[in-house]
C-alpha cells in the first residue's frame, strides 16, 4: 500500500524527529501522534506520517530555494536584478504538480475514512451520554449503566496536595470493554455539546444533544486508555476525563456480572427505610460528585450562573417541588434531569442532604421509597 | 499633472483637537484611527492571551477560575480577530487604496467615518461584559449553542456587539469596492492595480457575502434564547449543528478575510526589496480569486467530528485540500520574485520573508487538518491552536507589522529606526516560534484546547510556550515604542522612500497632502 | 463645509455618523437590558431609536439638500448606485442565512430526528416519524395548524408583484418627466405595500390566536415567523422610503436624468419583492 511504502522510504528521515524526541524520551506519546491500539488509530497515524513528510519535503524544496536566493541574490553581493516576471509554463507546472501530490494523498485518506465510518457488524453497543461534566455509559444489551466522573480531588487541582500519577485523567467508574471485539458507541448528550475522545483509540466524536452519533473501535491489547472531553462544554470542560479499561473476554464477563449484582443490591436498598444519619452521609458524597460542580460544596452556587441552594426557596420549600426540580431538572437551563442518572437511594440522600445542610435545617427526611413513588 | 497642487489649501477649515477625529471624512485620518484602534485592541487581546499563558504555565489552577479562563479564551479571540486584525487591514485599505489608484479620497467618505465610529462602541459593549453578572461570554469565539445560551447577562450584549461589528465591516467593505471600481484614475485598468488593491477588492466581496450570514446566525441564537424559537434545539426539530454550519459558512471565508490583504501586502513588499517586478502578477490575481471562491465550499472542515454523512466529509476534505493549490501558486510566485533579484533586507522585507516561511508552515498544518481521518485526532487540540496562530500571528500580524514599517515613512514623513526595527523582527520571530511551535507537540500528544488545567505530561512544552508568549508580548512594547518615536520625529523620508518602490503612492510627498490626488494622475 | 475635488464631491466634517453610533448603541444596550429583565431597558431602547431616527432624518436631509443643489456629479452618482447595490446584496445574504436554516431543517435535521437516521429516532425520540410542517419530536409549543398558501399569502403575492409593476410605471413616468402619473403610480405602490402589511398583520393575528402557530411552534414556527417577519420588516422600511420618495416627487425633486434616490428605493422594493417570491415558494407552498 502506498502509505506503508512511503513510510518505509521515509524512515531515514524519521531519524531527525527521533533527535527531537530524545529530549523527552519517556514515550512516543509525548511528542508525536500516538500509534494507538486500534486499527483506526494506526491508520490515522500512518496518514499523519505520510502528510507530515510530504509537507516537510515540499518545505525543504520551497524554503531551500528561497534561502539560496536570499544568500546569493543580495545587493550587497553585487547581484543585479533580472527582469523576468512571467512564465505561463512555469505557472502551469506548479499548479499541476501540487494537485497530483494532493490526489495521491486523498486516495489513502478516503480509504481510511470509509473504514472509520463503517459501524456495521458490531459485537457490543454502548450508549454514551455527555453531561455537564461527566459521562454516562449504558451497555444497551446488558442493562448495565453508570456515571463516570473525575476522581482527582479538588486539593490536587488547587495545588494543596501533590498531583497524582494520573492527575485529571482518572475517573471513579471507568468504562470496561473486551479486547478484540468491535465495540460500537452511540454518542449523545444531555445538555451541551461534548466530544468523546481517547487518543489511543484514534477516534473523536461529538456528543450532540438530541442526536446520536456512532463510532467504533476494536482494541488489540489489554490495558487502560485515557482521554478527555474534547469540545468546550462550559466551566469544567477540562475536568471530564474518560478512562477505558480493555479486558479479556472472561474478565469482562465477570465485570458485567458484578455490575448487575451491585445494581440489584441498590434496588433492594431502596425498599427499606433509611435513617437520617445514613442519608446525610451518603447525600454529602453524592452531592459532592454530582451537584457541587455547579452549586458548589458550600451550597452557595455561583451568583449569576448557578443559584444558591443554601436558603433557596425550592430547597427549603415543599419536598415534592424540590424532588421534582432535581429529578426533572429545568428545561433550557444547565439544571439537568437527574432521575435517569441517579438511583432512588442517591436521589433521596441528595435531597435530604440539601434540605438539612448549610443551615437549611428543615428537618425533612426523604425516603428512597418516596422517590420511587415520584418516578 | 500628477501630484496634488492644491494640497492643504483647505487647512483652515479643518477642525482641530478631538473634533477633527470624530467628524473627519478624510481617508488618511480614518485610516489612522483604524490603525490606532487596532493597536489598542491588539494590546487588550494580548493581555488576555498573557492571562491564558500564565494560567497554563503549570498544571493546577493558579490564577484564575475555569469559567474566567474560558471568558479569556473567548474574548481574546473576538478582540484579536474583530478588533485588531480586521480593523488594521481596513486602516491600511483606507490609507493606501486611494493613494494607490490615484483617487482624492474614498468613494463614500461620510459612511467611512461611520464604519469606524461604530467600532469603539461595539468593543465598549463587548468588553463591558467582563463586569456583568455571570461573567463575560465563555462559550468560545465560535459561540456554539447550546453552551453559549447558558451565558449570563452578557448574552444579549455579545450578540449586539457582533451585530455592530458586522454593520461596520459591511459598510467598510462596500466603501472599498465602490472606491476601487469607481475611483481609479484614468488608465488604471484592473490588471494594472497593485496587488494590495486586488486582494482587498476580493476580501471586500468575502466580507459582504459573509458578515450578514454571521449576523443571521447570532440573531437565531438571540431568538432561541429569548423568543422561544427552536433553530438549534432538537426537541423542536432544529439541530445545534445547524448553527455550526451557518457559523462556519461565515467563519471559513472569515479566515481568508484575515489573510488575503496580508498576501497583498507581501506582494507589494517583496518586489520592492528584490528590485524586480512581481513574478506572475496575473496568476496572483487568479489565485486570490480561486482561494476566495473555494473558501465558500470548505466550511465543514471545522466540523469533521459532528457526525456528518460520509459523502459530506469526503466532499469537504477534497475541497479543502484544493485550496493548497492556489495558495501554493502564491508562495511559488513570491519565491520566484526573490530569485535572481538584488535583495536588501530592511525591516519590511524581513517581515515579508518571515511571513512566507511561517505562513507556509501554518498552511502545511492546515493541510494536515484537512485530512478528515487524521483530523479526528487533531481536532480541538493544541495542534489546531498552533495551526491558526501560525497563519494569524506569523501570517496576518506579521504582514501588518511589515506594512507598518514599509509605509510608516510615507505616512509620517519620518524614517523609523532601522536598528530597532530589525531588533523587533528578530526578537519577535524567535519568541513567536518558542510560543507556538511547541503547541504542535502538545496537540499531537493529546492536549485538548480551551482547558485551564492539564495533565502533568504536558508541562514542559506549556512552560516553553508561556515563556515564548511573555517574550513575544514584551517585544511588542518595542514595536509600540518605534511607532511613537517615528511619529514624533526622525530622519526625513523622501518621496520614494525605498529605492525599489514603484506605484502611485510613492509619487506623492511624504507625508502626503490632505487630499491624495486632487487631480487624477495619468497612468502610462 | 464641503468642497469638490477634481470634480468628485468629498464632504468635510460629518457629524451624523457619531450621532448614529450613539443612537444605535443606546438602542441596543437598552434592548439588551430589557431582555435581561431590567426595567429601564425599554425606555432606553426607545430613546436610542429616537436618536437613530433623528440621525436618519438629519443625514438624509443633508444628502438630499446637497443633491438638489447639484453638488453630485456623475461619478458620485455611480458611487451611490454601486453602494446601494452592494448593500442590497448584503441583505440578500442575511436572508440566505434564514433560508439556509429552513433548508437544513427540512433536508437534514427533521428527517434525521424522524427515522432517516434510525438510531436517533429510536433511541432518543421513541421512533418519532418525520413530517413537515413540524414542531419537532418534543412537540414544542403544542399542536398547531400550518399556514395555508392559497389564501392570504397568495393575495399578498399578487399585491407585491403588482407593486413591482406600479413602481416601474412610476419610473417610466419620471423618465418622461410626467409628474402627475409619477406621483399617482408611487401612491399606488405605497398603498399596495401597506395593504400587504395589513394582510400580514391579520395573518399573524390569526396564527397566534386561532391556529396556535407561534414563534415557539418548533422549527416550523421559528423559520416561518423569522423569515416572514424579517421580510415584513423590510417591506415596512421599503414602504416608508417609498413614501418619502413620493413626497420628494411632489416637491419636484429629481430630474429625468438624475434620480438615484428614486432608483435606489425602487431597487430595494424589487429586492423585497423577490425575497417574497422565495418565501411564497419555500415557506408556504412546498
Ligand atoms: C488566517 C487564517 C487562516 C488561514 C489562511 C488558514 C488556512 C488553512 N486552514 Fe485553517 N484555521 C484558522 C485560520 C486559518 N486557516 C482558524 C482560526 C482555525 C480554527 C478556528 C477555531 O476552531 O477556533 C482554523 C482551523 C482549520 C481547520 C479545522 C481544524 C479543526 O478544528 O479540527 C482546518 C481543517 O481542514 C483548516 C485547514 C486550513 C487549510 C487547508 C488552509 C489552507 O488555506 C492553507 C494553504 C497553504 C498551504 C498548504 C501552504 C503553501 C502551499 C504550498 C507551498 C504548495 C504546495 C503544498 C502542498 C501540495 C501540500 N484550518
Ligand atoms: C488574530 C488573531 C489572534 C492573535 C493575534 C492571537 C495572539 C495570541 N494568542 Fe490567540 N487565539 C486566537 C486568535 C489570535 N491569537 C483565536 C481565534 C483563538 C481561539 C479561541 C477559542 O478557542 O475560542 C485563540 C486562542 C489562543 C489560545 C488557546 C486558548 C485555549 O484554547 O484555551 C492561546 C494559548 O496559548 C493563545 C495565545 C495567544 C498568544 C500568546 C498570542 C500573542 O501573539 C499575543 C501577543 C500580544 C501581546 C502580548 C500584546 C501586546 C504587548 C503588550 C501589551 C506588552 C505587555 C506584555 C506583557 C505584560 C508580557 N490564543
Ligand atoms: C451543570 C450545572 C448543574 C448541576 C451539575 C446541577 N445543577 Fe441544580 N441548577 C443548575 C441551574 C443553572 C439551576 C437554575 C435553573 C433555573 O434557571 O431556575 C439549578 C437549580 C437547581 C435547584 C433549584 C434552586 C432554586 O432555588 O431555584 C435545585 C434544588 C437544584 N438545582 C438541585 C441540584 C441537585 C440536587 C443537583 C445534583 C444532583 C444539581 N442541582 C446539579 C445547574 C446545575
Ligand atoms: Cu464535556 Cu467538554
Ligand atoms: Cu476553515
Amino acid at each position: 500500500m502506498l502509505v506503508s511504502k512511503t513510510r518505509r522510504a521515509l524512515t531515514a528521515g524519521a531519524g531527525a524527529a527521533a533527535l527531537l524526541s530524545a529530549a523527552t524520551a519517556s514515550a512516543d506519546y509525548k511528542l508525536n501522534l500516538t500509534r494507538g491500539v486500534t486499527p483506526i488509530s494506526q491508520g490515522a497515524y500512518d496518514m499523519h506520517m505520510l502528510i507530515l513528510w510530504v509537507c516537510v519535503a515540499i518545505g525543504v524544496v520551497v524554503f531551500g530555494t528561497m534561502f539560496i536566493s536570499i544568500i546569493r541574490h543580495r545587493k550587497s553581493k553585487g547581484a543585479k536584478p533580472a527582469q523576468f516576471h512571467e512564465s505561463t509554463a512555469v505557472e502551469i507546472v506548479w499548479t499541476i504538480v501540487p494537485f497530483v501530490i494532493l490526489v495521491s494523498m486523498a486516495i489513502p485518506a478516503t480509504r481510511a475514512l470509509v473504514a472509520m465510518e463503517d459501524t456495521s457488524n458490531s459485537d457490543i453497543s454502548i450508549k454514551v451520554t455527555g453531561y455537564q461534566w461527566k459521562w454516562g455509559y449504558d451497555y444497551m444489551d446488558e442493562g448495565v449503566s453508570f456515571i463516570s466522573t473525575l476522581a482527582t480531588p479538588k486539593e490536587q487541582i488547587y495545588n494543596q496536595q501533590d498531583k497524582g500519577e494520573h492527575y485529571l485523567l482518572e475517573v471513579d467508574n471507568p468504562i470496561v470493554v473486551p479486547v478484540k471485539k468491535k465495540v460500537r458507541l452511540l454518542i449523545t448528550s444531555n445538555d451541551v455539546i461534548h466530544a468523546w475522545w481517547v487518543p489511543k483509540l484514534g477516534m473523536k466524536k461529538d456528543a450532540i444533544p438530541g442526536f446520536i452519533n456512532e463510532m467504533w473501535f476494536r482494541i488489540d491489547r489489554e490495558g487502560t486508555y485515557r482521554g478527555q472531553c474534547a469540545e468546550l462544554c462550559g466551566k469544567d470542560h477540562g475536568f471530564m476525563p474518560i478512562v477505558v479499561e480493555a479486558k479479556n473476554e472472561a474478565d469482562y464477563r465477570q465485570w458485567i456480572a458484578d455490575q448487575k449484582g451491585a445494581k440489584a443490591a441498590d434496588a433492594a436498598a431502596a425498599d427499606r427505610d433509611w435513617s437520617m444519619a445514613e442519608l446525610m452521609e451518603r447525600g454529602e458524597k453524592k452531592y459532592a460528585a454530582n451537584c457541587a460542580a455547579c452549586h458548589q460544596a458550600s451550597g452557595e452556587g455561583i451568583p449569576g450562573t448557578f443559584p444558591a441552594l443554601k436558603g433557596s426557596a425550592i430547597a427549603t420549600g415543599p419536598v415534592a417541588q424540590h424532588l421534582d426540580r432535581v429529578m426533572n431538572g429545568k428545561a433550557g437551563t444547565a439544571m439537568a434531569a437527574f432521575a435517569g442518572q441517579l438511583s432512588d437511594v442517591d436521589l433521596a440522600a441528595i435531597v435530604t442532604y440539601e434540605r438539612n445542610a448549610w443551615g437549611n435545617n428543615t428537618g425533612d427526611l426523604v425516603q428512597p421509597s418516596e422517590v420511587k413513588a415520584a418516578r | 499633472m500628477s501630484t496634488a497642487t492644491t494640497h492643504d489649501a483647505h487647512h483652515e477649515e479643518h477642525p482641530s483637537g478631538l473634533a477633527r477625529w470624530i467628524f473627519t471624512t478624510n481617508h488618511k485620518d480614518i485610516g489612522t484611527l483604524y490603525l490606532l484602534f487596532a493597536l489598542l485592541m491588539f494590546i487588550v487581546g494580548g493581555a488576555m492571551a498573557m492571562i491564558i499563558r500564565a494560567e497554563l504555565f503549570e498544571p493546577g489552577l493558579q490564577f484564575v477560575e475555569p469559567q474566567f479562563f474560558n471568558s479569556m479564551t473567548t474574548m481574546h479571540a473576538l478582540v484579536m480577530i474583530f478588533g485588531a486584525v480586521m480593523p488594521a487591514f481596513v486602516g491600511l485599505a483606507n490609507w493606501l487604496i486611494p493613494m494607490m489608484i490615484g483617487a482624492p479620497d474614498m468613494a463614500l467618505p461620510r459612511m467611512n467615518n461611520w464604519s469606524f465610529w461604530i467600532l469603539p462602541f461595539a468593543f465598549a459593549i463587548l468588553i463591558s461584559t467582563l463586569f456583568m453578572d455571570g461573567g463575560a461570554p465563555a462559550g468560545g469565539w465560535t459561540m456554539y449553542p447550546p453552551l453559549v445560551l447558558q451565558t449570563g447577562n452578557a448574552f444579549p450584549f455579545l450578540i449586539f456587539a457582533v451585530h455592530l461589528m458586522g454593520i461596520s465591516s459591511i459598510m467598510g467593505a462596500i466603501n472599498v469596492i465602490v472606491t476601487i471600481i469607481n475611483m481609479r484614475a484614468p488608465g488604471m485598468t484592473m490588471m494594472k492595480m497593485p496587488l494590495f488593491v486586488w486582494t482587498w477588492l476580493i476580501t471586500a466581496y468575502l466580507l459582504i457575502a459573509t458578515m450578514p450570514v454571521l449576523a443571521g446566525s447570532v440573531t437565531m441564537l438571540l431568538t432561541d434564547r429569548f423568543f422561544d424559537t427552536s433553530f438549534f434545539d432538537a426537541a423542536g426539530g432544529g439541530d445545534p449543528v445547524m448553527f455550526q454550519h451557518i457559523f462556519w459558512f461565515f467563519g471559513h471565508p472569515e479566515v481568508y478575510i484575515l489573510i488575503l490583504p496580508a498576501f497583498g501586502i507581501v506582494s507589494q513588499i517583496i518586489p520592492t526589496f528584490a528590485r524586480k517586478p512581481l513574478f506572475g502578477y496575473s496568476s496572483m490575481v487568479y489565485a486570490t480569486a480561486s482561494i476566495a471562491f473555494l473558501s465558500f465550499i470548505v466550511w465543514a472542515h471545522h466540523m469533521f467530528t459532528v457526525g456528518m454523512p460520509l459523502t459530506g466529509e469526503l466532499f469537504f476534505m477534497y475541497a479543502t485540500m484544493l485550496i493548497a493549490v492556489p495558495t501554493g501558486v502564491k508562495v511559488f510566485n513570491w519565491v520566484s520574485t526573490m530569485w535572481k533579484g538584488s535583495m536588501t533586507f530592511e525591516t519590511p522585507m524581513l517581515f515579508a520573508v518571515g511571513f512566507v516561511v511561517m505562513f507556509t508552515i501554518g498552511g502545511f498544518s492546515g493541510l494536515m487538518l484537512a485530512i478528515a481521518p487524521v483530523d479526528f485526532q487533531y481536532h480541538d487540540t493544541y495542534f489546531v491552536v498552533a495551526h491558526f496562530h501560525y497563519v494569524l500571528v506569523t501570517g496576518a500580524v506579521f504582514a501588518i507589522m511589515g506594512a507598518t514599517y514599509y509605509w510608516l515613512p510615507k505616512w509620517t514623513g519620518h524614517m523609523y529606526s532601522e536598528k530597532l526595527g530589525k531588533l523587533h523582527f528578530w526578537l519577535s520571530t524567535i519568541s513567536v516560534n518558542v510560543l507556538f511551535f511547541p503547541q504542535h507537540f502538545l496537540g499531537l500528544a493529546g492536549m485538548p484546547r480551551r482547558i485551564p488545567d492539564y495533565s502533568p505530561q504536558f508541562t514542559e512544552f506549556n512552560q516553553l510556550s508561556s515563556i515564548g508568549g511573555f517574550a513575544f508580548g514584551l517585544t511588542q512594547l518595542l514595536f509600540v515604542y518605534i511607532v511613537i518615536q517615528t511619529i514624533r520625529g526622525g530622519e526625513k523620508a523622501s518621496e520614494q522612500v525605498w529605492e525599489g518602490a514603484h506605484g502611485l503612492e510613492w509619487t506623492l510627498p511624504s507625508p502626503p497632502p490632505y487630499h491624495s490626488f486632487s487631480t487624477a494622475p495619468e497612468i502610462k | 463645509m464641503s468642497e469638490a475635488h477634481g470634480g468628485y464631491y468629498v464632504p468635510h466634517g460629518a457629524n451624523w455618523p457619531i450621532v448614529g453610533s450613539i443612537g444605535l448603541t443606546t438602542m441596543l444596550v437598552g434592548l439588551a437590558n430589557y431582555l435581561n429583565g431590567s426595567s429601564v431597558g425599554f425606555t432606553m431602547m426607545l430613546v436610542g431609536l429616537g436618536i437613530v431616527l433623528f440621525m436618519m432624518f438629519g443625514w438624509f436631509g443633508t444628502v438630499i439638500g446637497e443633491s438638489e443643489s447639484g453638488m453630485y456629479n456623475d461619478q458620485v452618482d455611480k458611487s451611490f448606485r454601486q453602494g446601494m447595490s452592494w448593500f442590497i446584496f448584503s441583505e440578500v445574504m442575511f436572508f440566505a442565512a434564514f433560508f439556509g436554516a429552513l433548508f437544513y431543517a427540512r433536508i437534514f435535521s427533521v428527517p434525521w430526528l424522524g427515522g432517516a437516521d434510525a438510531v436517533t429516532s429510536d433511541v432518543l425520540w421513541n421512533g418519532w416519524e418525520a413530517a413537515w410542517p413540524t414542531n419537532g419530536p418534543g412537540e414544542v409549543g403544542g399542536e398547531f395548524e400550518s399556514m395555508e398558501a392559497w389564501g392570504i399569502p397568495a393575495i399578498n403575492t399578487l399585491l407585491l408583484l403588482s407593486s413591482g409593476v406600479t413602481v416601474t410605471f412610476a419610473h417610466w413616468a419620471l423618465k418622461k418627466n410626467k409628474r402627475g402619473p409619477l406621483v399617482l403610480w408611487l401612491l399606488a405602490t405605497v398603498a399596495l405595500g401597506f395593504t400587504f402589511l395589513g394582510f400580514q398583520m391579520f395573518e399573524y393575528y390569526h396564527a397566534y390566536h386561532e391556529m396556535n402557530l407561534t414563534l415557539g411552534s418548533g422549527v416550523y414556527g421559528s423559520t416561518f415567523f423569522m423569515l416572514t417577519g424579517f421580510h415584513g420588516f423590510h417591506v415596512t422600511l421599503g414602504a416608508i422610503m417609498l413614501t418619502v420618495i413620493m413626497f420628494r416627487c411632489m416637491k419636484g425633486h429629481f430630474t429625468p436624468e438624475h434620480h438615484f434616490g428614486f432608483e435606489g428605493v425602487a431597487w430595494y422594493w424589487h429586492f423585497v419583492d423577490v425575497v417574497w417570491l422565495g418565501l411564497f415558494i419555500f415557506v408556504y407552498i412546498l
